[in-house]
This record gives C-alpha cells, sequence and structure tokens, in this order.
C-alpha cells in the first residue's frame, strides 16, 4: 500500500492489555491546571521504568469541569491495577494537593473505585471534612492556599497500551516535522494518550536484550547507524526512524487515532522525505492486540 | 395505569396511623386488598375504606387528597415509588424512608422525615419540630437524601443528623443543626438561638447572619471549591435553590461547636 509516495508496510502495531484511569484537575486558571498537570503526567514515559504511562488528554473549558473553573484532563496507565492505584495516588499528593489553587476530580465515573483523595485526606490531619454530593464523595482538605477539594475515588478500566507506528524518513528533520505534524492531530481526540516526550519516542525497543537484566533494548533492526551490521528493516535511503506510541482506553480507540496520525504523516508524503510507515510487531511476543497498518488505512 | 388514589372522606377525630399505606407493601395487592386493610385510628382500627374512597390502581405512585395533620406515618420506611399529598400531614412524615418520593403540598407536623435513610421529601409548606431528627434517645437521624422544605421549620431541625440535605427556603426555629455528626443543612430565612448546638461535624449553610453561640470561632471569609458543586446538586429542584442566582462561594466560616469536637462549621453567605 502507497499513499502519497509513502509505503505502508503490510505489518501489525503490538499492543497490550493495561489498566487505566483519567483524573480531572481544575485551578484558578488553565495555566495553573496545566502546570499541575503537566506535573502529575511528568516522569511517566514507559512503563518499563517509570511505573506507569500517563499523559495529558485535552484541556476543558470551565463549562465542562465539576466545579466550573478551567480544567485539564490526564490519564494514567498502568500494568496491574495495584500500581496504577499506587502511581495515581503518589502523584496527586506530589503533584496536584502541592500546587496552587487546584482541585482534583474523578474522570471516569463507574468501573473498579480506586482512591483519589481517599488517603490524601489525612493530610489534613483531622480537620479535614467529607461531604457526599449527589451521591459522590469529596474530601475538603484544608492546606494554606484555603482548601483542597478531592473526590474521594475515581474509576479505573481496561484498558490497551503500546498502540505504535514507525515513521520513516531520509532524514532526522523531515521524521521530526512528520511527527510533530501527527501528534497535533492526535491529541484533538479524546480517550488516548501519547506518553512520550512531545508524543514522539525516538528509541523504540525490541523485546528483551543480550544483557540478561534488561527486558527492553534498542530496536537495532530499525538503528540507521547499524544498516550494515546487523538484520536491518531499514532501505539505504532511511537516515532516522522516530515512533509514536500510543495508550487508549479502547483498541477502537487506539485505532482511530493511528488513522489520523498516519494520515497527517502521509499528507506530507514522499516530497517531504517520509518513505515508509510501520509498526513494532514483536512477533506476537509483546501482547495480543494487533493493529494492522494496512488495514487501519483501508 | 393512574396513580392509586386515597381521598379522605371525613376529618378523624383521633389520630390515624398511615404506615401500611406505602408503595412497597401495596405493589402486589389488589384494589380489594387495599381496601381491606386496616389503619390504627386512637385505639380502634379502621377499615382502608372505611376512611378513604379508593381509586386508581398504580401503587408505585401512590396520591392521598383531602389530608389532615391527623394522619401520621405517611411514608414509613418507603421503599421506593412516589407518593404524593394533598393537604396538610402529622407526625412521622416519611420516618425512616429507604428510597423513592414524598411530596407534600401542605404543612407537616413534627418529626418530619426523622431517620431518613435515603430519598427525596418535599413540603411546600412548613414543617414542625425536630425534622430530619432522631428519635428521642436515638443518637442517628437522618442518614442520607434530601428533604426540601419551601416554608419554615420548627425547632431541632437535623438533630443528631449523619449525612444528606435538608433545604430549608424559610426560617429555621431554635436548635436548628443540634448535635449534628455530619451533613448539610441550607437555610436561607433567619434561624433562632442555639444554632448548631454541639454539633461535632456538618455544614449549615446560612443566608443571614446568625445569632451565634460564644463557642462558634469565626474562620474569616473564604471562597470554597465545594460549594458550586453543592449548588449545581441542586438544579433539578423544584426550588430557589436551584435558582442559579441563589448560588454563592464566598463565604465567612465559623467554626464549632468548640465545646464539641467543633469540626463542625457555620457558613454563611458573604
Amino acid at each position: 500500500m502507497i499513499i502519497n509516495g509513502v509505503t505502508i508496510d503490510a505489518t501489525f502495531a503490538e499492543a497490550f492489555p493495561m489498566k487505566a484511569t483519567r483524573a480531572i484537575i481544575t485551578a484558578q486558571n488553565e495555566k495553573w491546571a496545566m502546570i499541575a498537570a503537566q506535573a502529575m503526567t511528568g516522569f511517566a514515559t514507559s512503563v518499563i521504568a517509570c511505573g506507569c504511562e500517563a499523559g495529558i488528554e485535552r484541556t476543558l473549558s470551565p463549562d465542562e469541569t465539576p466545579d466550573g473553573r478551567p480544567g485539564v484532563s490526564i490519564m494514567i496507565f498502568a500494568m496491574g491495577g495495584k500500581g496504577l492505584a499506587k502511581q495515581l495516588e503518589t502523584r496527586a499528593g506530589q503533584c496536584v494537593l502541592t500546587s496552587p489553587t487546584s482541585a482534583l476530580f474523578a474522570g471516569i465515573d463507574g468501573g473498579i473505585r480506586i482512591p483519589l483523595g481517599k488517603n490524601l485526606r489525612y493530610f489534613g490531619d483531622g480537620f479535614q471534612i467529607a461531604k457526599v454530593i449527589s451521591g459522590k464523595r469529596y474530601w475538603r482538605i484544608p492546606v494554606m492556599d484555603g482548601e483542597f477539594l478531592a473526590e474521594a475515588t475515581t474509576g479505573q478500566m481496561d484498558a490497551v497500551g503500546g498502540g505504535n507506528f514507525l515513521v520513516l524518513a531520509e532524514s532526522q528533520p523531515q521524521a521530526l516535522a512528520a511527527c510533530e505534524a501527527a501528534i497535533e492531530t492526535m491529541r484533538k481526540i479524546s480517550n488516548v494518550i501519547m506518553p512520550f516526550p512531545g508524543g514522539v519516542v525516538r528509541s523504540g525497543s525490541k523485546v528483551g536484550s543480550k544483557y540478561t537484566t534488561l527486558n527492553a533494548s534498542t530496536n537495532d533492526a530499525f538503528c540507521p547507524t547499524l544498516k550494515g551490521v546487523t538484520k536491518t528493516d531499514l532501505s539505504p535511503e532511511i537516515e532516522s526512524v522516530m515512533e509514536i506510541v500510543i495508550d487508549g482506553l479502547t483498541k477502537e480507540d487506539i485505532a482511530k487515532v493511528m488513522r489520523v496520525g498516519i494520515q497527517a504523516v502521509c499528507d506530507l508524503g514522499a516530497d517531504n522525505g517520509i518513505k515508509r510507515i510501520s509498526a513494532g510487531n514483536y512477533g506476537g511476543k509483546l501482547g495480543p492486540f494487533h493493529f494492522h497498518l494496512q488495514e487501519i488505512m483501508a | 395505569m393512574s396513580a392509586l388514589t386515597f381521598t379522605l372522606k371525613y376529618a378523624p377525630d383521633q389520630r390515624v396511623d398511615m404506615s401500611p399505606l406505602v408503595c412497597h407493601q401495596l405493589k402486589d395487592l389488589a384494589v380489594a386488598d387495599i381496601a381491606a386493610l386496616s389503619l390504627q385510628n386512637g385505639k380502634r382500627k379502621l377499615r382502608v375504606d372505611e376512611l378513604f374512597t379508593i381509586d386508581g390502581t398504580d401503587a408505585q405512585n401512590i396520591v392521598i387528597k383531602n389530608s389532615m395533620a391527623k394522619l401520621d406515618f405517611i411514608g414509613k420506611e418507603l421503599e421506593g415509588g412516589c407518593i404524593s399529598v394533598e393537604g396538610d400531614v402529622g407526625a412521622y412524615l416519611g420516618f425512616g424512608m429507604k428510597s423513592g418520593e414524598i411530596k407534600v403540598v401542605g404543612n407537616a407536623g413534627l418529626y418530619a422525615a426523622c431517620e431518613m435513610k435515603k430519598g427525596y421529601l418535599e413540603v411546600s409548606g412548613n414543617a414542625g419540630d425536630f425534622l430530619g431528627a432522631a428519635l428521642p434517645g436515638n443518637k442517628m437521624g437522618m442518614k442520607g437524601g434530601t428533604i426540601l422544605i419551601k416554608g419554615n421549620v420548627g425547632e431541632r431541625a437535623g438533630d443528631h443528623m449523619r449525612r444528606g440535605n435538608i433545604l430549608i427556603e424559610g426560617n429555621a426555629g431554635d436548635y436548628c443543626g443540634s448535635r449534628m455528626t455530619a451533613g448539610t443543612i441550607a437555610v436561607m430565612g433567619q434561624t433562632g438561638r442555639y444554632l448548631g448546638y454541639a454539633m461535632r461535624r456538618g455544614t449549615l449553610l446560612l443566608w443571614n447572619q446568625p445569632q451565634l453561640s460564644a463557642s462558634f470561632n469565626d474562620c474569616g471569609a473564604h471562597t470554597l471549591a465545594f460549594l458550586p458543586i453543592l449548588f449545581a446538586s441542586f438544579k433539578k429542584l423544584n426550588s430557589r435553590f436551584a435558582d442559579k442566582a441563589s448560588a454563592f462561594n464566598r463565604v465567612q466560616r465559623y467554626a464549632g461547636d468548640m465545646s464539641e469536637m467543633g469540626r463542625g462549621e457555620v457558613l454563611v453567605k458573604l
């Protein structure tokens, strides 16, 4: 399959089951909601060493948030429910509770309930106040700038992590420009996050390593400097490869966002040095969800 | 199916215990069986059809017409369904109700919504003393749900209240929110003496400055983030509480009762 001169490989992206949650952070203005959201989703690019993958889903206008202030919705993905709950709680405690004027609300109703403000309340040292409003429990925790309001719990649901595609280009600037264009359109879609820095990852990994202590290592088949020394997947004109990784609530969400992302890359086309779109296919070793690129773009 | 309607035929001399006439107890009964149920009237027992004419069949929708202040225990321990009352009601309206809805177009007597667990109770007129309170000697008043009183309420509203909302459009008598453990009482009108007497936790939300006991301490003026959420939860009510103009988030906060554990609060609109 070729779109605008870009070859779409007959391969699939391989994704795996994760647990996900969503929280809504509000603040006096969007600037401070975003600061809290960025802090809460920091150091969360990959479960390989961060414990979770997190990202900003989108900004919310005042009429979309529970307390009528500007907000940001964030999502956190982890391999298991326990790890997810721990990440959510420590991040909420260190990054949102601490952030001026912030409030924290559930982003998923229903599902398995996991603590949001439920345990943070103990920071209130006995002065905390619970309020049950319309069946939802909120904690009012006295802090130095006033009160930190946090919903007691948020929902956890089954989700999909590791959807991806690779952009193969004739140069590094061209690969990056294509990925930037893709991310810009992909960020408009709900229920997904692209957890890597700026949404783009340059160090795509394969499963396993020659070093027994490592369970992931550089994807040498796509490293342009190794074209001569390894079983490469790259043709001679490819000089740079970048990857966009997507975590989403459902496989449909991921397929949808992959499609718009790949389309944005293909719109730049061969004229801008984009040669191929491929995907992280680990031969079924990584996970049960397979996103066939050519089916997605059909 | 039209609502199951009980129309009072005459004003009884003695008080009537209406507790058998609740939706969940009537739902599987034929009209003839309902007519044959007995109601305690003073020291006598009367058949339902001696007191009421019965129309309609939908037991999930009960209407009581020509009601008067001698009909006690209307909607006792109600579990689902809706009871509408036209006229005044006696004591213990919605006593211990578990879910469902009770609406009274008229006034309610003592102990309305006493020990209520959940659900919604609305009175268009006034309510007597001990609204949403605990029975004498009991330690647990209203545990959940919402009460809306469009008129005034008597003394001790929300005594020993544990959770839920009591919304009063009019005035509240003395000892409003006494011995509260938690929950919210909102009063648009005036409040009486000894407001929040011995309250442990909970919120008294007031539109007018109350006369406060010395055991309530001023914590200053604040903009509180939970208030917009609380007011938003009222927006479906048929009430001035639903009016956007009624909402506020800037309050003077008084903590108390400091002679108790002092985790309660009186919030007064600024």
